[in-house]
């Protein structure tokens, strides 16, 4: 800092430079922190504007209760399976021996793969998994296996559980593989030292080291899952019943017939996704005490 | 042993991957009987539905963009040379686009800005995109302030400003002429993810009835069989494309500085 500056007298200084975000701080006022805290707000009002709970009571109708009961559980599948998929692809390239020439196009596909969510990834499954898909058509001429037969219909809850593992996955790579990295070769040769067999180290040295930014990318997944509402729109339109559908119905044509059991509805979703992203954040801080 | 199972793993992945985009491509090829051809796609580029749709995306990204750098870059920059004791509360800022759904940011849009309020911007075609636009900004700010305040870490801010400052320079010429080539490179990448991600974008350009891309491919999707998966392919070819950018310029600049 130069002299001039430290010469200033603090009382003076200390208005003008918070003014240089001044535009940021209005920005996100104005169409982040505003639009969400009248959601908020809206979920304690009665319709006459007074404070109430009968909104949040109100939420607990069959419903609503099973259309949060299957986003938790289409967000915990597939974050779980996400997580487990991804960890195995990322530990193979990392430490199964693959070929180095593998690793750069697994991570440059990671990126493309966990950005491709949406309309377009619905379209992909359905010519892929759907009544006249390829894989669907192929096993019924090539094995005579009738996969409509067998239960599974793309255009239901498994059906989503598979397509969003193909954002899931990827953006667990993403995260993993860094942290893979961060293991150090030393930790492994010292257990060795001490007579570590490889499934020791990993039970007792590599995985506690890791669990918290697994966990803490568990919670990410399940938020990325949660709030998502193209993908499952254009798969299975608006008849699905889970809570961003539910709520994109709720705020196209106040379809609960009440507009603030709406404001209930987003409120818990942010309630959820706030939820599992405070856990991301505090077992992330966690974790890079360790990784370096 | 553990070589069979990392292989095995692999390639089990690889498979869940490369089937649904095999599975799009050859169903976007079928629409003609008995015979492979690229009928669905000249149905799709022949639709003017598909143009006005797409270069409206393309123009609100383009948008999106100049604001997000306007917005991201001096804040940024900012935060680094005077107020390093806010950047907890602005890290804290730009993460919250990630914990709050989409859906609900629009939804608060809705009925902040409807025509009875004080601002009525959705009253107007004009004033919603430009709330659309703001909404887009805001998906792409974790994105987009994240790769700016990387940049930055990698130069000197302090005394670049203090010699852009004695030689005359005042605020403006110090942010666009040193600050932002220094930065280009993280800016460029932020600007190409941003527009990954505004292109296809279906909640927000629906629920305030703009006719975006998004929209427009989940309408063909309810009523075509063909043109769906073929806009599938355009799409990944998109997204692709602009995670290909970002390579590039990433590796361009490794290359520049290498040279030095």
């Amino acid at each position: 800092m130069s002299e001039a500056q430290l010469r200033r007298p603090p009382k003076r200084r200390l208005p003008v430079e918070w003014l240089g975000i001044l535009p940021f701080v209005a920005f996100a006022m104005l169409f982040l922190i505003m639009p969400t805290m009248k959601i908020v707000i809206g979920a304690f009002q009665s319709p006459e504007g007074g404070f109430t709970l009968q909104n949040l009571i109100d939420l607990n109708t069959d419903s609503i209760r099973s259309a949060y009961w299957t986003s938790i559980k289409l967000s915990l599948i597939t974050a779980l399976l996400g997580c487990a998929a991804g960890f195995a692809m990322a530990s193979a390239v990392v430490f199964g021996g693959l070929p180095k020439r593998v690793r750069s196009p697994l991570l440059t596909f990671s990126g493309v793969a966990s950005n491709f969510a949406g309309v377009p990834l619905a379209f992909a499954f359905i010519a892929t998994l759907g009544p006249a898909g390829l894989v669907t058509l192929w096993l019924k001429t090539e094995f005579g296996i009738n996969l409509r037969a067998m239960g599974f219909n793309l255009l239901s809850f498994w059906g989503l559980v598979v397509t969003y593992l193909f954002f899931q996955i990827p953006l667990m790579i993403l995260i993993i593989i860094p942290a893979l990295d961060g293991l150090k070769r030393e930790w492994r040769e010292a257990a060795e030292v001490l007579g570590a067999t490889g499934a020791q180290y990993w039970r007792m040295v590599a995985l506690p080291i890791l669990f918290p930014s697994i966990l803490g990318t568990f919670a990410l997944l399940f938020a990325n899952s949660f709030g998502a509402v193209a993908t499952a729109f254009a798969l299975t339109g608006p008849q699905l019943n889970i809570v961003p559908i539910k709520l994109f119905a709720q705020i196209r044509g106040d379809v609960l017939g009440n507009p603030n059991l709406g404001y209930a509805l987003a409120f818990g979703m942010i309630v959820i996704t706030g939820l599992a992203n405070v856990t991301y954040i505090v077992l992330r801080t966690r974790s890079e005490r360790w990784l370096k | 042993m553990t070589r069979f199972f990392a292989w095995t793993a692999f390639l089990l992945g690889v498979l869940f991957f490369v089937l649904p985009l095999v599975g799009m491509t050859e169903f976007s090829l079928k629409m003609r009987r008995g015979e492979y051809s690229f009928d669905a796609y000249r149905r799709v580029f022949e639709d003017q539905r598909f143009w006005d749709t797409f270069s409206y995306s393309l123009i609100l990204a383009g948008a999106t963009i100049v604001f997000g750098v306007l917005l991201v870059v001096p804040t940024a920059y900012w935060v680094r040379l005077k107020l390093p004791q806010a950047r907890p509360v602005i890290e804290f800022i730009t993460l919250l686009p990630l914990v709050i759904p989409a859906i609900v940011i629009v939804f608060g849009y809705i009925r902040l800005y409807n025509t009875s309020s004080v601002l009525p911007l959705t009253g107007s075609a004009l004033g919603t995109d430009f709330l659309l636009t703001m909404g887009y900004a805001t998906l792409a700010l974790p994105y987009m302030y994240r790769a700016v305040d990387t940049g930055l870490r990698t130069i000197d801010v302090a005394t670049l400003t203090e010699a852009a400052q004695s030689l005359g320079a005042g605020w403006i010429t110090i942010l666009a002429r040193i600050i932002l080539p220094n930065v280009l490179v993280a800016v460029l990448s932020g600007a190409f993810l941003t527009l990954a991600i505004v292109i296809g974008e279906f909640t927000m350009a629906a629920l305030l009835n703009r006719p975006a891309f998004g929209p427009f491919m989940q309408l063909l999707g309810a009523n075509r069989a063909y043109e769906p998966p073929a806009l599938a392919v355009i799409a990944f070819a998109i997204t692709w494309g602009c995670m290909g950018l970002i390579q590039l310029v990433t590796r361009f600049s490794k290359h520049e500085r290498a040279k030095v």
